[in-house]
């Protein structure tokens, strides 16, 4: 094989492998993604099993801690539906009542179980510098 | 003096316009003249943009509440070095300090490169203060930094307890240094596309910024990981969340850039590689810019009310389809030289590498924005969480580990294949030994670290046989004891040696990542006075209580109003490892509507973590008091039924009283993360070898070298 | 308040424009000094002068990538010495390779030569 048609064949077959590779990736980032959904949503669509990140307010008095377990309230940004989780894991320091929360939850039976250390809470402040300022989960 | 700043960005607007237009006319008339004056109007930018700087600080240092910046992130009793660092804790303030440090950058870049690729410094000029003019105006028009409120406030929100910390301080000026710095290459490329002129001159001027960018992005997450790890609550150095990722990925680009930059100067190769690099890296770097204040990704970011998104994403757009187009228009100037010679040569090596770390970069890129991918596609915003990420970053740093280690012992051009195979006995036996080692050891359960340790030294085999052989060569030559000849070599040939430096460096970091991710022990514990729990090998027992009051003037530490905590005694075997003091910081929240009491310890509360870093491993812990315990939530209601507004400090004392005599089951959360520390070295490794590739030679020794080399080539010449 | 405001501003303003303008004037006293085509002969040589303009910048140009790229050969003849004596190439390889990169070596020197002894 002639120098320009080796040249020709490597590029062929590393176009083809980052093609096959970026295919793989992309495919699995949409099964593997958990949809985002606010409170409401989350009460209509969810499916038990699959994991769900929903946004939040945390309602305000819904805040108790019981041994190693959080259990609180979310509630859309603009009131409304509320759904009760519980939570295990790594608590925020920004965490409190009336701040926005993301969360990883699973529907088991007609509760809503936390995903462990999956617990964001939202900086109330406008714009912080550090980029990794808040975020807690692990 | 407010009205004083804000005419200085009006000024700053006026200057940047007039340089824009100066170094454009300069370029194409070849009149010199006036691109020096477009060069004198980025100083003069720098000048003003001092001033402006110089205004905000005195009024956070002198506690000017009329400042709207410093009314929301600053007060009395923020400590001094924190209220000057507060300047940049803000949008506003941290917009005037990105613009600062660009000018300063810019000046010392156009400074440095006056004499040289005139047709090339005009058009980056004008590009830089164009920079520089969108950044000013966002200021002028969006987020004014000196905005008043009159009357003043008589005292101020307070800087946000999270950020009060001295990783924290330099972390933004670090990072936006790197951001800045990966500027100055994008304009110099845009310029030379331009200036239809990609050549060794180009190469030669452009390739320190292009260092100094990855140097400053490089340590700028370094510091943040350290800050997370340190100070933060979580105990993780790294979440891949949006904002992280967005300062990884330029510094991704620029690792490649610096490597295929290279080979364009050897061979004339890879100049569409080199300037799409260069390209990308800037235009990262305002992406990562622009994803902190934006609230197009649930990073904890994501607000709403007024955002800077529109003018970012316009701004985005025009510098990616500029490129394209620039690229496009020019590719007759960017046609290769000549080929690669084989397959076994440092050349294709290098572009193995440029492969992975773009390959890494499109992964995260993809990750980070996927919910806007997938709610553009599907309708449905979905994000994808550490795990994914995880899935294809790490067999993609074990590729690239491995082709570090690999690069130094090809040489340029062609290699020998019979003298390659032999150099990788030493690298290989040692990578061998590291598994036979791991089997051993019984760390076989964890495949993807025991491959990166067996990479890891596979690389310090490779690098250390590189340091060996060239200081016996130099030795031999030049008569040398051993340790003159090694700093001799390394002295003569900084780029490489100080290049192989900065592989060490990260692939101890990886061995770090890869131990301290692998073969972590993390839990949760609920333990009282006295009680002890088992964390696999260490036993963890709470000793006693702990509690602060810092009054409400004293403003010796970060002002917390309250302190709780508990000391802990970590064993292993029956012998004492380390005392623990993690605690709790509550903070006043300056909220009158949570009661006297209530709002002096309402606000942001902060975890101060304790930590006993090790060589071998950390041992770290935070704990979770229980304020809201019966006893102490009613001397919260109590207080705030009964006492004066002045007098609120005295039921926190009561607090902190009833907590030391009963104190409540509290929650902590352990964690025993092998061989950490090793990121923080090999981080310092990589840094320092950086600093030595970069470091000029001394002119003498350039010289001699290059008079020596001219003869010896002509004597070359003549006897063939 | 407003009148110190304005004092401080208009001296920066003034610092700036006269760090701006100083290229311009000296430019111009150069000129003065040297008047080229369009002092002389009007604006019909103005193009001429424009061209003598480019000419001279474009050697400057031309000598300064000469100068880098005669740098990195002289940098790629001691890279691929060192690749050599510590074993990654054999001899018979290294001296075609260092025989091939002094000859480029030469051919930048001269096209050097020939260009300082032009201008």
């Amino acid at each position: 094989m002639n120098p320009a048609r080796k040249r020709k064949v490597r590029l062929v077959v590393a176009l083809t492998a980052a093609v096959v590779l970026a295919s793989a990736l992309i495919y699995t980032s949409f099964s593997a993604a958990s949809p985002a959904l606010s409170p409401s949503q989350l009460l209509r669509q969810a499916q038990p099993g699959r994991a769900y990140q929903v946004t939040g307010m945390v309602v305000a008095g819904s805040v108790h801690r019981v041994g190693g377990v959080l259990d609180f309230a979310v509630e859309d940004r603009a009131g409304g539906a509320t759904v009760a989780l519980a939570y295990t894991g790594t608590v925020p320091d920004p965490f409190r009542e009336g701040r926005e929360v993301i969360v990883t939850v699973e529907k088991q039976g007609t509760r809503f179980l936390g995903e462990r250390n999956s617990l964001i809470t939202k900086c109330p402040s406008k714009y912080k510098t550090a980029p990794a300022s808040e975020n807690q989960n692990s | 003096m407010a009205p004083f700043g804000y005419a200085c960005l009006l000024l700053a607007l006026v200057v940047c316009g007039y340089g824009i237009g100066a170094s454009l006319y300069g370029v194409r008339r070849a009149r010199p003249e006036f691109a020096a004056s477009g060069r004198r109007a980025m100083y003069a930018l720098a000048v003003v943009l001092t001033a402006a700087m110089v205004v905000l600080e005195i009024a956070f240092i002198s506690n000017s509440f009329a400042f709207n910046t410093v009314a929301d992130t600053s007060s009395r009793t923020t400590p001094l070095l924190y209220r000057v660092a507060a300047v940049w804790s803000s949008q506003e303030g941290s917009l005037l300090l990105w613009a600062w440090l660009m000018s300063l950058w810019s000046s010392l870049a156009l400074f440095l490169t006056r004499r040289r690729m005139r047709d090339i410094a005009g058009y980056a000029t004008a590009i830089l203060l164009g920079f520089g003019a969108f950044f000013v105006s966002l200021m002028v028009f969006y987020a004014n930094p000196f905005a008043t409120t009159s009357p003043a406030p008589t005292e101020g929100v307070g800087l946000d307890p999270l950020l009060r910390f001295p990783t924290m301080m330099i972390h933004p000026p670090m990072l936006y240094s790197g951001y800045t710095l990966s500027i100055i290459p994008l304009a110099f490329g845009m310029g030379a596309l331009l200036a239809r002129r990609l050549d060794a001159d180009w190469i030669r001027g452009i390739r320190r910024f292009a260092f100094a960018a990855w140097l400053f992005l490089g340590a700028g997450i370094l510091l943040g990981a350290r800050w997370s790890y340190a100070e933060l609550g979580w105990g993780g150095y790294w979440g891949w969340d949006a904002v992280e990722n967005a300062s990884l990925m330029p510094w991704l680009t620029a690792t490649a850039f610096l490597h295929s930059l290279m080979i364009q100067e050897k061979r004339g190769m890879l100049k569409v590689w080199n300037i799409s690099l260069v390209l990308a890296t800037g235009t990262l770097a305002i992406m990562g810019t622009f994803l902190v204040r934006s609230g197009i990704l649930n990073s904890i970011h994501a607000f709403g009310g007024q955002t800077l998104g529109v003018p970012f994403v316009t701004l985005i757009g025009l510098l990616i389809g500029t490129s394209i187009y620039l690229v496009v228009t020019r590719r007759a100037t960017l046609r290769s030289e000549h080929r690669l010679d084989s397959l076994l040569s440092r050349e294709s090596i290098f572009l193995a590498n440029n492969l992975v770390l773009v390959g890494l970069c499109f992964v995260i890129f993809w990750g980070t924005y996927f919910p806007l991918i997938s709610e553009a596609l599907t309708g449905q915003e979905a994000s994808v969480g550490p795990p994914w990420f995880d899935r294809y970053t790490v067999p993609l740093a074990l590729v690239l580990v491995l082709l570090s280690g690999i690069g130094p012992v090809i040489a340029w051009r062609r290699a020998t294949l019979a003298n390659a195979r032999r150099n990788f006995v030493v690298p290989c036996s040692l990578a061998l030994a590291t598994f036979a080692g791991l089997e051993l050891a019984g760390a076989a359960g964890k495949p993807f670290a025991s491959a990166m340790f067996c990479c890891a030294a596979f690389v310090l085999g490779s690098v250390g046989q590189e340091f060996v052989r060239g200081t016996r060569a130099r030795s031999a030559m030049a008569g040398e004891p051993a340790p003159r000849a090694l700093v001799s070599l390394v002295r003569r040939n900084r780029r490489r040696y100080g290049g192989y430096i900065v592989h060490v460096g990260i692939a101890v970091l990886f061995v770090g990542v890869a131990a301290s991710s692998s073969f972590q022990h993390a839990t949760e514990l609920g333990l009282s006075p006295g009680q002890s729990a088992r964390v696999g090998a260490y036993t963890v027992r709470y000793v006693r209580p702990t509690a602060t009051v810092t009054p409400r003037y004293d403003t010796a530490h970060t002002g917390s109003t309250l302190n709780l905590g508990a000391q802990l005694d970590v064993s292993k075997g029956g012998r004492h490892v380390a005392t623990l003091n993690p605690s709790e910081g509550y903070y006043a929240s300056g909220e009158a509507a949570q009661g006297t009491v209530g709002s002096l310890i309402g606000g942001q509360p902060v975890s101060h973590i304790a930590m006993d870093a090790g060589i071998t491993r950390d041992v770290w812990t935070a704990v979770q008091p229980d304020i809201e315990a019966p006893a102490l939530a009613r001397i919260v209601k109590v207080g705030d039924r009964t006492l004066p507004p002045e007098d609120g400090i005295l039921a926190v004392g009561y607090i902190a009283k009833s907590y030391l005599r009963n104190p409540p089951q509290a929650q902590f959360h352990f964690i025993v993360s092998p061989l950490v520390m090793w990121i923080w070295i090999g981080g310092l490794i990589a840094v320092g070898g950086g600093l030595t590739a970069i470091w000029p030679a001394p002119s003498t020794l350039r010289r001699r070298a290059a008079a020596l080399a001219r003869t010896r080539a002509v004597r070359g010449l003549a006897r063939a | 308040m407003s009148l110190l405001v304005a004092l401080l501003t208009l001296a920066l303003a003034t610092f700036v424009v006269a760090v701006v303008i100083g290229p311009l004037r000296a430019g111009s006293r150069a000129r003065a000094k040297h008047p080229t085509e369009v002092e002389r002969h009007g604006a019909a040589a103005d193009a001429g002068a424009e061209d003598q303009r480019a000419a001279i910048a474009r050697d400057e140009l031309a000598r300064d990538e000469l100068d880098a790229a005669r740098e990195a050969k002289y940098r790629e003849i001691r890279d691929c010495e060192l690749d050599f004596l510590t074993g990654k190439l054999s001899p018979e390889d290294y001296r075609a390779i260092d025989a091939q990169l002094r000859a480029e070596a030469i051919e930048i020197l001269d096209r050097f030569e020939r260009l300082t002894t032009d201008s």
